[in-house]
């Protein structure tokens, strides 16, 4: 059974129609890429899926429950843990304090021991504990989001945009950073315009056309598809 | 380098005329008449002629400084002090030649040459960058015309009506004293006078530039001192009152003015006392910091332990009538701390505050009224009805919450706004008449009685208000520090990170609504006792702002701040009398000069402080990479 099953949802913004009928599966301890232009979808079905916004229609299932309807800050008990684009770092806290607030919902005393491997798996970060968020590069901003959304220990972790306004020598170290997330055994629903780099790492990748799936297939046919090329990687 | 150069003529000309300006507005209306009425020093000032001299002083201080930064020589700093002061009259000189009746005929012309002098000024300026011709014409016609029925039909009204007491009441025979320091009679004198004493000013404000920053800071603070002393000469005799005898008390002031010989007295001592912690403070919060640990934590315990003493015995020490104030500082200080929940913790923009402070009076005034409207014969007491308050102002908040939860900022703001006037409404409704009173309010509330004994007195009364200021203050403290004040502040910064969080935001919103509430409630229902008598318009939109305003100017989420913000605003305008005529008019000055020049309040949080800074410097590293 799928770990997630997008299951024809219809979103509205008022009476704009934004997504009209999106169905896709994630399985347990895969990555997967929603790609798309602006405009496309990617984040309103992050939104639909983290509970943000309600479908007016459809359902997503998560490891079997419905949570359609379910409230955002309910689901990251379940185990789903978003990292919402533009970074929202905490900027007044320090970085250790951030990702504190990442573990909210816990109450365990593993706290403590995930603080360390957060610090292993982000070396930057653990130099700059006391640091203000506010004062860190973009890139160590990201990888602080992207560190507290762990710390709640997600079985599946949402990203939007993760190479949003970074240097390109950085997008490298995001996207090697998720992979080894992924080599956790974290599920991983990416949501990027950067679709070279994102199918580079999923292993199945949906393109997103104006709310609707319009391509669906492994990351590697994926790349090789003239329209994803000629679309969105830029290939003639 | 002894040119003045161009930037800093014109810093001198237009901070000169700006203070000019100043001076002149406040005299239109009516500080200036209306603080003459308190004498600083008997028979040497009054506090309408400090804020004469004290703007020129000030100016010219500021603007000695800029020429001493660029290396001016000091006869040209004094010569600038004399010119500022001098510019500084100059405003206030010309509307006393407008108001004088040898000189009206200046008005008049002035006022028929404005629209010329305009419209010919505009057309040289487009003559200037080459426009066209009829243009030029066209413009200069239709400025003269347009300023010419404004300006026209004032000469028109000051000649019929022979004075300036028609379009500007506050230039008042009164006025003309202060300004031309009692020679109203003659006019010149008067005029010479003011533009003697403004530069001389003026020039005081510049030579304190040139004396060496120790005795500069030495003097600074003795001047300060005694005129603070002198302008609130009421609030220290009474204080002295309580602990010296009538002799030596009338010794020193005359009614409530300080003597004169008190005064240079005074001057002297504070001037030394300013000059000895010029010369030793830095060395003993030197020696101070190179203490051990533990020496360092018994001076703080000690200093707290006498400021604790203080607070215990401030009752004794000021007397009744400043306990009365004390108590009404203090009300203001349990609200502000409640509603910094709300505002400093959780982000929460509550602009109607006063629905809680309204619930709690009227909730303890018609359970306790032995008057008509008491249908409960005093069965219940005060203390059994403070806990009922509380709980009923804490379930208004969370009612008037319910509905507003899913609006952010500017709307939450409004909406909030609208329940305070719905609560102003009901209570003087006929509808709930029966019940409390309507405009006619409820009467009759008995005093708090403590182990038997009624604590009638604001003295006794004060000690309930700092038990629940010290109580509320312990409360947002550990919420602030704990995993609800975590919650808040996610929310403050961002409402959706917060909820990605796995944050329950409605739930903590609801939650601060409510805590804050609380305490609103207390304090309504210790005014409600503390006045004996409950009336709709105690509870307007006002009691809002001033508890907005006092937070904001004591600085948000800071708990000293609030204490701070509440004494300024709350307790200054009670002791100087003549302040509560211009008191919102200073609000307003005091909250746009904070917001320019201090936006964090006067004793910020940590917090607050570093977002503004990091505000600051994202701004200047956008600026440097433009």
């Amino acid at each position: 059974m799928a770990l997630l099953e997008v299951n024809d949802i219809h979103t509205y913004y008022g009476n704009i129609h934004a997504l009209k009928g999106v169905s896709f599966e994630v399985d347990s301890g895969e990555i997967i890429a929603l790609i798309g232009s602006n405009g496309a979808g990617k984040t309103t079905t992050l939104r639909t899926i983290s509970g943000l916004m309600a479908p007016r229609d459809g359902r997503v299932l998560y490891d079997g429950e419905d949570i359609s309807t379910a409230r955002a800050d309910t689901l990251v008990a379940k185990g789903i843990s978003m990292v919402p684009e533009g970074r929202g770092v905490f900027a007044k806290l320090t970085v250790e304090e951030n990702l504190d607030m990442g573990a909210y919902t816990r109450r365990d005393s593993g706290i403590k021991e995930d603080l360390k491997g957060a610090y292993e798996l982000f070396p930057r970060l653990g130099e700059r504990k006391k640091q203000v968020a506010g004062t860190l590069s973009g890139g160590e901003q990201q990888m602080l989001a992207i560190a507290r959304a762990l710390m709640a220990k997600p079985r599946l972790l949402l990203l939007d945009e993760p190479s949003m306004g970074l240097a390109p020598v950085l997008v490298d170290g995001v996207f090697d950073t998720v992979q080894r997330i992924a080599n956790e055994g974290v599920t991983i629903l990416l949501v990027e315009q950067n679709a070279h780099m994102a199918l580079q790492i999923a292993d199945r990748g949906y393109v997103l056309q104006s709310g609707e799936v319009a391509i669906s297939d492994t990351a590697a046919n994926l790349q090789q598809n003239e329209t994803v090329q000629r679309t969105y990687l830029g290939i003639d | 380098m002894n040119m003045l150069r161009a930037e800093n003529s014109r810093s001198i000309l237009t901070l000169g005329l700006l203070s000019g300006a100043f001076i002149l507005f406040t005299g239109a209306v009516g500080m200036i008449a209306a603080f003459h009425e308190r004498e600083v020093v008997d028979d040497v000032i009054s506090l309408g002629q400090l804020l004469l001299l004290l703007a020129p002083f000030a100016t010219g201080f500021v603007v000695s400084d800029r020429l001493r930064a660029s290396g001016t020589g000091s006869l040209l700093i004094i010569s600038s002090g004399v010119a500022v002061g001098l510019l500084t009259a100059l405003p206030t000189v010309i509307m006393l030649l407008f108001n004088s009746d040898e000189y009206r005929f200046l008005l008049d012309l002035t006022l028929k040459l404005i629209p010329f002098v305009a419209a010919t000024y505009y057309a040289w300026q487009q003559y200037r960058i080459g426009s066209d011709q009829r243009l030029i014409i066209g413009s200069w016609l239709a400025i003269v015309v347009l300023i010419g029925i404004v300006s026209f039909s004032f000469a028109l009204i000051f000649e019929i009506k022979g004075d300036l007491r028609s379009v500007l009441p506050n230039i008042s025979r009164d006025w003309v004293e202060v300004v031309t320091f009692d020679h109203p009679k003659e006019l010149m004198t008067g005029i010479a006078t003011l533009l003697l004493v403004s530069a001389g000013a003026g020039a005081a404000g510049s030579f304190m530039v040139l004396v060496p920053p120790i005795p500069r800071q030495a003097l600074l603070y003795g001047l300060g001192v005694t005129l603070l002393v002198g302008a609130f000469g009421e609030t220290v005799r009474l204080i002295l009152q309580e602990n010296v005898d009538r002799d030596t008390l009338k010794q020193i002031f005359r009614r409530d003015t300080l003597r004169q010989d008190p005064a240079l007295m005074l001057f002297i001592v504070s001037t030394v006392a300013g000059f000895l912690w010029a010369m030793f403070g830095q060395q003993a919060r030197q020696g101070f910091a190179n203490l051990e640990p533990s020496r360092r934590r018994m001076v703080n315990g000690v200093g707290l332990l006498i400021f604790a003493g203080i607070l215990l015995m401030l009752p004794w020490l000021i007397g009744r009538t400043l306990s009365d104030v004390a108590v009404t500082i203090g009300i203001f200080v349990l609200m502000g701390l409640g509603l910094n929940i709300a505002i400093g913790l959780a982000g929460l923009l509550d602009l109607g505050y006063v629905t809680n402070y309204a619930v709690g009076a009227y909730i303890l005034a018609v359970l306790t009224s032995i008057g008509p409207l008491g249908r409960l014969d005093g069965v219940f007491t005060f203390w059994m009805v403070i806990p009922v308050a509380l709980l009923a102002a804490m379930c208004a908040g969370f009612v008037f919450a319910v509905p507003v939860l899913r609006m952010r900022g500017d709307y939450l703001a409004i909406a909030t706004l609208g329940f305070g006037e719905i609560i102003g409404k009901l209570a003087i409704s006929d509808w709930l008449k029966p019940l409390i009173g309507g405009a006619q309010g409820v009467q009759a509330i008995p005093k708090p009685v403590f182990f038997g004994t009624e604590l009638r007195n604001p003295e006794q009364l004060y000690y309930i208000v700092l038990v629940a200021s010290l109580v509320t203050l312990f409360v947002s403290i550990r919420l602030n520090n704990s995993r609800t004040g975590r919650q808040w502040m996610a929310i403050r910064e961002d409402e959706d990170v917060a909820t990605a969080m796995g944050i329950d935001t409605a739930r903590a919103k609801l939650l601060a609504f409510t805590l804050s509430a609380a305490t609103g409630g207390v304090a309504g229902a210790i005014f409600a006792a503390k006045v004996g008598t409950v009336f709709p318009n105690s509870f307007t939109v006002f009691i809002s702002i001033n508890v907005l305003s006092l937070i904001i100017v004591g600085g948000i989420a800071s708990n000293p701040g609030i204490v701070v913000g509440a004494v300024v605003l709350i307790g200054l305008p009670e002791l100087l009398r003549e302040f509560s005529d211009f008191r919102f008019l200073m609000y307003g000055a005091l909250l746009v000069i904070m917001m320019i020049k201090r936006p964090q309040g006067f004793i910020p949080s940590k917090l607050v402080s570093h977002e503004i800074r990091a505000g600051v410097n994202a701004k200047a590293a956008a600026a440097a990479a433009n």
